[in-house]
């Protein structure tokens, strides 16, 4: 569906996206997990193919954006990171229009509009105007008008940024039934929940590069320990206090708020600390996440 | 084209009320206070008057033509900024197989419609007044209006499409707009500038425009005059035209 090589992006003297190697097959939820400034909103649009490339090879669905832009761009579905919907026309309006600019004929256009507006769960907000829906509802309506064209490949750009709890899990729950019905998914996120709960593969990307590849659980596997043992000391001690427990696991990471110690055994490493009469404010043992990849990958946490 | 028309339709519906009182109210005060109020003081010498008989009918062609610039650039300066940075229309028309071009000629048709619409009910409305000379003369002095609206409407999308905060409107319309409307010959003949003004004044687009139209009204063509002023007004189409296409692809490629 969508192969990169070498793939670059500068913005003047501004390198986005260094060289980037990717390949998306059909029908998996395929992620680009980084902080923002990593370069995943200039690959988005490169694939939507909307952004000329800079540099290396991209095909998209087996085409060049660059000679074949608008025959791509009507299979593809896009999500845009910030909502372009049109706040001058009603939520039914913004997918008919939408459907029309693909050249679908106005009675089709009608029928997806209503079956969208079913998935969207925003039915009876047919006739409202956009102004007056919640975020979540946006979101809804950004893709179900991505989805006007029954798209091969859809493009989500931080999908539920901004959004609170609960709207997200009512997305995601929708983008997982897509994925049930074998859309192929591009998703950029800089949660590491999202990546986890949503994609099959993922790229971690830092500065522009990729850091790594694999699925949630490779990545888990290869760069972190089983279990993470997290130990709250009072404001200024976790950096003193590192270097006390730093043989109970096998990596320490130092938080401003916290210390990480990684073991396959979490509990173990609590009753350790414990034993050497450190008095931690408060104590957790949790799976290993992205998170932690991220922060052996580059040093830094995903969203500061 | 096509698979924007109904995307214009809806912006027509819900901005044609604000359209009628610009476009059609407007400069029917105009023609009331200036061509009849004000002209009912001026007597018309056909000499000077570049061959209306009446001032009334010296004005006339004039305001059309400055109208159907005022109407191009109002429509392609804050709709144009708006679909980039308030409304993002052009972000997610573009994500379609539609491409900058495509929105270009969508955008600047809708102008058009705006310009060719409300010039042709101004001179409907102007008819009855008797200050057109053939039957023939204003329907081409229409044509002259549209193609002005074109030559601005094509030229301030490209100026728009550049511009990052709305200050620069103001002084498109201040140093722009405003100077060629008293300026152009509109409502006096441009020989009363003096010599050197005169010929500043032959210079800018509008003057060409409402040369044409006033030709055409008060019936009396110089046709290697009509041949210049359609050479310029259309070279300034087509270079409008191309700079808007570039000028709005480079805009939203970032």
């Amino acid at each position: 569906m969508i192969s990169a090589r070498g793939l670059r992006k500068s913005f003047g003297d501004f390198e986005a996206v260094k060289g980037i190697d990717v390949e998306v097959r059909r029908g998996e939820a395929f992620g680009f997990l980084g902080p923002n400034g990593a370069g995943k909103s200039s690959t988005m649009r490169m694939i939507a193919s909307v952004s000329p490339v800079s540099g290396g090879e991209l095909r998209i669905l087996g085409m060049d954006p660059a000679t074949d832009g608008p025959a791509i761009r009507g299979r593809l579905g896009v999500c845009p990171q910030e909502d372009t919907l049109d706040k001058e026309l009603s939520v039914f309006d913004n997918l008919y229009i939408y459907g029309r600019y693909f050249g679908i004929d106005r009675a089709t256009c009608r029928e997806r509009a209503r079956e969208l507006l079913e998935f969207a769960q925003i039915t009876d907000k047919a006739k409202a105007k956009v102004e007056s829906l919640s975020g979540g509802m946006k979101r809804r309506l950004t893709i179900a008008r991505s989805l006007i064209n029954n798209p091969d490949l859809l493009l989500l750009d931080e999908p539920t940024t901004g959004l609170d709890p609960q709207a997200r899990h009512v997305l995601w729950d929708q983008l997982f039934r897509l994925k049930q019905a074998g859309v192929t998914l591009v998703i950029t996120t800089h949660y590491m929940d999202e990546a986890e709960q949503l994609c099959d593969r993922l790229v971690v990307m830092d500065k522009g590069l990729i850091a790594a590849e694999g699925s949630p659980r490779e990545l888990i596997d290869a760069h972190s320990t089983r279990e993470v043992a997290e130990l709250r000391f009072g404001v200024g001690e976790h950096e003193a206090i590192a270097g006390k427990v730093e043989d109970l696991g096998e990596r320490v990471e130092v938080l401003p708020d916290r210390l990480l110690v990684y073991s396959d055994h979490g509990e173990d490493v609590v009753t350790a600390v414990l034993d050497r009469g450190l008095q931690p404010l408060a104590t957790l043992v949790r799976r290993s996440t992205l998170e932690d990849v991220f922060l052996r990958l580059t040093g830094r946490r995903l969203a500061d | 084209m096509a698979r924007q028309y109904d995307y214009w339709l809806t912006v027509l519906k819900r901005t044609w009320r604000g359209g009628v009182v610009g476009s059609f109210l407007t400069p029917l005060l105009y023609v009331v206070a200036m061509g009849v109020l004000l002209g009912g003081f001026i007597e018309g010498d056909p000499d000077r008057l570049e061959g209306a008989t009446s001032y009334l009918a010296f004005v006339v062609p004039g305001l059309v033509a400055s109208h159907a610039m005022t109407i191009a650039v109002s429509e392609s300066t804050y709709p144009v900024m708006g679909a980039i940075k308030w409304h993002k229309t052009f972000y997610a028309q573009l994500a379609t197989p539609l491409a900058v071009r495509d929105l270009v000629n969508a955008f600047l048709g809708f102008v058009m419609f705006r310009v060719a619409s409300a010039c042709a009910v101004f001179m409907l409305v102007i008819a009855p007044f008797g200050v057109f000379a053939t039957w023939w003369g204003p329907i081409l002095a229409w044509l002259s209006q549209v193609l002005v609206g074109f030559a601005f409407a094509t030229l301030v999308f490209a100026y728009s499409a550049r511009l990052t905060s709305e200050e620069g409107f103001g002084l498109l319309f201040r140093l722009g707009v405003i100077p060629l409307t008293l300026f152009s010959g509109a409502f006096f003949p441009i020989a009363n500038l003096g010599p050197v003004l005169e010929w500043v004044a032959r210079l800018t687009p509008l003057w060409h425009g409402v040369s044409l139209s006033r030709m055409f009204c008060v019936g009396q063509v110089d046709w290697s005059l009509v041949l210049l002023h359609v050479v310029v007004l259309v070279s300034l189409t087509v270079v409008g035209w191309f700079l808007a296409v570039r000028n709005l692809d480079r805009r939203l490629e970032v």
